[in-house]
């Protein structure tokens, strides 16, 4: 029997306060694809920087090909022919896509750079993952998904054996995905052993020989291709039992609290949108990327204001021209881009759950300090958001505290709307499950909810009805009983008006 | 909290080691004085550090000081203009010069580096043109105005020593603008559109009008800053009155504890900052005999602190 690929063994590493690894292995074979799951602080991270050289592991060693390895720096790791495709994109966007394919190893001839070859031999590359685009093209005017393909053609002109994939799904639309699980496939045909990390649990059953769990730092099981099932999955990630993921029960809905008619967005100004939206209803909103959802939140919330149609919140015409507006309005938004847009990563949980009502709970311009600590305190155990302090700085907190710090902010409110624009992106399984019941509580409680997602899964799980966009258009709607992931697809891809 | 006890003890620190080198560095003379520039200095830094806590800069500062230094004894001796309304314009001026800036940031989008150095080039350039590059000045009147930076403040039962007038002033914009800024809704949404300013947008914060209000106050403090320069010194030669007091501002307001990335900043350190200027200028003159080192001794002080908190900052987050 030959020696695997790759072998991690006894994994190591500690941080100041934390033991991220506490003795990981893992092995690679060739022409494999090993999915490595768990949640967020299980450790996923940690494990693959040592593997790429992005850090050094405190003990523990690495094999490839069965020879023992050093791994000091990504550079050397590349030498090792393991490459790391970031879960945020490294190109530089204003370079073409053969530039940044040879980015920091140019080819030269008489002391400048030949274009001519990088042209020809990024198109190499490029052919052999099926992307059709014109090498000289900027990057910035790809598309997310080509760009983590011209990630991997990248990694692949410096003969990359080892490719190391953390959360490549995350931004990119169902089609997309479906094309890099294609090149995935491809790839592993060749003999290319593949490292998988992903919180959807759906592609990994897809995609996946063998999955790794990692919990708390160590291996919690391993699971084969026929043992690979959702809920199996689940319960060694956390280590119970999440019987009932998705606990929706509708609620009969009240009175329209959401009317939007002939809305058009800035990016889409051909389309017009019409739906609405009642009291107690979680509608969500699914679509491939691009398909117009966050223009279309965004606009409703003012952020890019609308160019045409109306919006009634609660009975009352507005048609929000910032965020100002929206929220005097009763909207509320939780943004798609948390770090940035969702929470002011350098301030404390509590001014950033004030930061909204800090003017209705002001008394003549100052800051009541009182009503702003009562409103945290209150806020920490409604959502039951974990951290030390109200005083603790955001940035220390988990994507998942870090999405409730952002809802804590907009329930402050109370608003009579609440659009949600991927609510559980980067968030691991057991804060999902807790972001759903809260969902599912405000919807008690009478507010009407909008929720985009890229999860499939969520939607159908979640939601009382579905709009589906395609292109800027609302190409349909399903009520719960007619909704399936065909159904849905069908609609996002706009299949029956183009079949 | 750190960063200004560690620009304290700096201040600290230079205080002893120029009182050692020199006798006068503690007369009361010296330190009258000493006092008023920092004062005077002091002003115009919050005004700027308003600006970098939004994340901006504003380099028109020593052209607004020389603008108003200039301009207010031009129209009271030249034009004999009343007081009033001589003043009325100072603020006219001011106000308008950072709306506009302000609207060319927020509205245009242009970078705050390029509209302000626009300014610093338009306004000193206006100021020579209106004034024909001629000195101006006071002479022997205008006394009485000429107390709010002059003037002197007896302290009880102290002899020799008393409080010069601009301290006043710093005293009181100090603690109108500390209060402004970490007790008042806007100063609360000074910081985060500072911080983040997408995420404060989404917050519902009218952040265009926030950044109009920093760039509106870093010109007004410019402006009473100018006033009381040349109160303080009676004449003014456009062609220099004011030079570089936009880097010895933001160099206080850096020092200060002021991030340029914004978010980050207090009223306080700022002070400190711009007294650590003057007692490193002061210490330059009473020490050494050329004053033309001057720039390098500073940028050598400055650049080392910057060095030594950042070190500080690497070794608190590696333990």
């Amino acid at each position: 029997m030959t020696s695997p690929l790759l072998q991690a063994i006894g994994l190591t590493k500690s941080y100041p306060g934390v033991h991220a690894l506490k003795g990981v292995g893992l092995t690679l074979q060739r022409g494999e694809v090993l999915a490595v799951i768990g949640e967020n602080g299980a450790g996923k991270s940690t494990l693959m920087k040592i593997l790429a050289g992005v850090q050094t592991p405190d003990t523990g060693s690495i094999e490839v090909d069965g020879r023992l390895v050093e791994l000091p720096s990504v550079v050397e790791a590349q030498g090792m022919g393991i490459a790391l495709i970031h879960q945020e994109l490294n190109l530089a966007d204003n370079l073409d896509v053969a530039a940044n394919i040879f980015l920091g190893r140019e080819r030269v001839r008489n002391g400048l750079i030949d274009t001519r070859r990088h042209l020809a031999e990024a198109k190499v590359h490029l052919d052999s993952i099926g992307l059709d685009v014109d090498p000289a093209t900027p990057v910035g005017l790809l598309s997310l998904g080509q760009q983590q393909l011209v990630e991997i053609a990248k990694a692949l002109s410096v003969d990359a054996r080892v490719l190391i994939f953390d959360e490549p799904t995350s931004s990119l639309s169902s089609g997309e995905a479906a094309n890099l699980f294609r090149v995935i496939r491809e790839l592993r045909s060749r003999g290319v052993g593949i490292v998988y990390i992903s919180h959807r649990l759906g592609e990994v059953k897809e995609l996946a020989d063998r999955v790794v769990v990692l919990r708390d730092g160590e291996n919690a099981g391993e699971l084969q291709r026929s043992e690979i099932e959702h809920g199996v999955m689940v319960r060694m990630m956390v280590g119970r039992d999440l019987s009932q993921f998705y606990a929706h029960v509708p609620q009969s809905p009240g009175p329209v609290r959401l009317e939007v008619e002939g809305l058009r967005t800035a990016a889409h100004p051909e389309h017009a949108v019409s739906f609405r939206v009642h009291a107690g209803e979680i509608v969500g909103v699914a679509g491939l990327v691009g398909a117009g959802r966050t223009e279309m939140l965004e606009a409703l919330f003012g952020v890019t204001p609308a160019v045409g149609g109306s919006v009634r919140v609660g009975g009352v015409a507005s048609r929000p021209a910032s965020p100002e507006e929206a929220i005097a309005a009763g909207l509320a938004l939780v943004p798609e881009d948390r770090k940035r847009q969702g929470v002011i990563l350098q301030m404390a949980v509590r001014e950033n759950v004030s930061l909204a009502a800090l003017r209705r709970d002001s008394r003549r311009g100052f800051v009541d300090r009182a009503r702003e600590e009562g409103l945290a305190a209150a806020m920490i155990s409604k959502l039951g958001i974990k951290t030390p302090s109200d005083r603790q700085v955001v940035q220390f907190l988990s994507g998942g505290n870090q999405q409730k710090v952002v809802l804590g902010k907009w329930l402050a409110l109370k608003p009579q709307v609440l659009l949600l624009d991927e609510p559980t992106r980067g968030i691991d399984v057991g804060a999902k499950h807790e972001i759903y019941r809260l969902m599912e509580e405000l919807a008690k409680e009478g507010v009407a909810i909008l929720f985009a997602s890229s999860e499939l899964e969520e939607i159908l799980g979640l939601a009382d009805r579905v709009l589906v966009m395609h292109e800027g258009r609302i190409t349909g709607e399903l009520s719960r009983e007619a909704m399936t992931e065909e159904a849905v697809l069908h609609l996002a891809t706009d299949t029956v008006e183009a079949g | 909290m750190r960063k200004i006890l560690g620009i304290s003890a700096l201040l600290l620190v230079v205080c002893v080691v120029t009182a050692a080198l020199s006798n006068s560095f503690l007369s009361a003379y010296n330190l009258e004085n000493l006092i008023r520039r920092t004062a005077l200095f002091g002003i115009i830094s919050i005004g700027v550090a308003f600006v970098i806590v939004t994340g901006g800069i504003d380099l028109s500062v020593g052209s607004v000081v020389c603008l108003v230094g200039c301009g207010v004894p031009w129209l009271l001796t030249t034009h004999g203009w009343p007081v009033p309304l001589a003043l009325m314009m100072a603020v006219v001026a001011s106000v308008g010069i950072g709306l506009f800036h302000g609207l060319l940031i927020t509205r245009l989008r242009l970078p705050p580096f390029v509209v302000t150095l626009c300014g610093l080039l338009l306004y000193r350039g206006i100021t020579r043109g209106f004034t024909r590059d001629q000195t101006v000045g006071f002479g022997a009147e205008f006394k009485g105005l000429r107390l709010l930076s002059t003037g002197e403040i007896p302290i009880p039962f102290v002899s020799g020593f008393s409080i010069p007038a601009p301290w006043i002033f710093l005293l009181g914009v100090a603690i109108a603008s500390a209060v402004f800024l970490n007790r008042t809704v806007y100063g609360r949404h000074l910081l985060a559109l500072g911080s983040n300013e997408q995420a404060a947008r989404f917050s519902g914060i009218n952040t265009g009008r926030m950044t109009m209000l920093a760039y509106v106050i870093s010109s007004s403090l410019a402006g009473l800053g100018g006033l009381l320069f040349v109160l303080d010194v009676n004449s003014a030669q456009p062609v220099d009155f004011g030079n570089f007091y936009e880097l010895y501002a933001i160099a206080a307001a850096v020092l200060g504890g002021c991030s340029l990335r914004g978010g980050e900043g207090t009223i306080v350190g700022v002070i400190v900052g711009a007294a650590l200027m003057q007692v490193l200028r002061n210490m330059i003159t009473l020490v050494t005999t050329h004053n033309n080192i001057e720039f390098a001794i500073i940028g050598a002080v400055i650049l080392s602190g910057v060095v030594a908190d950042e070190l500080v900052r690497r070794r608190l987050r590696r333990a």
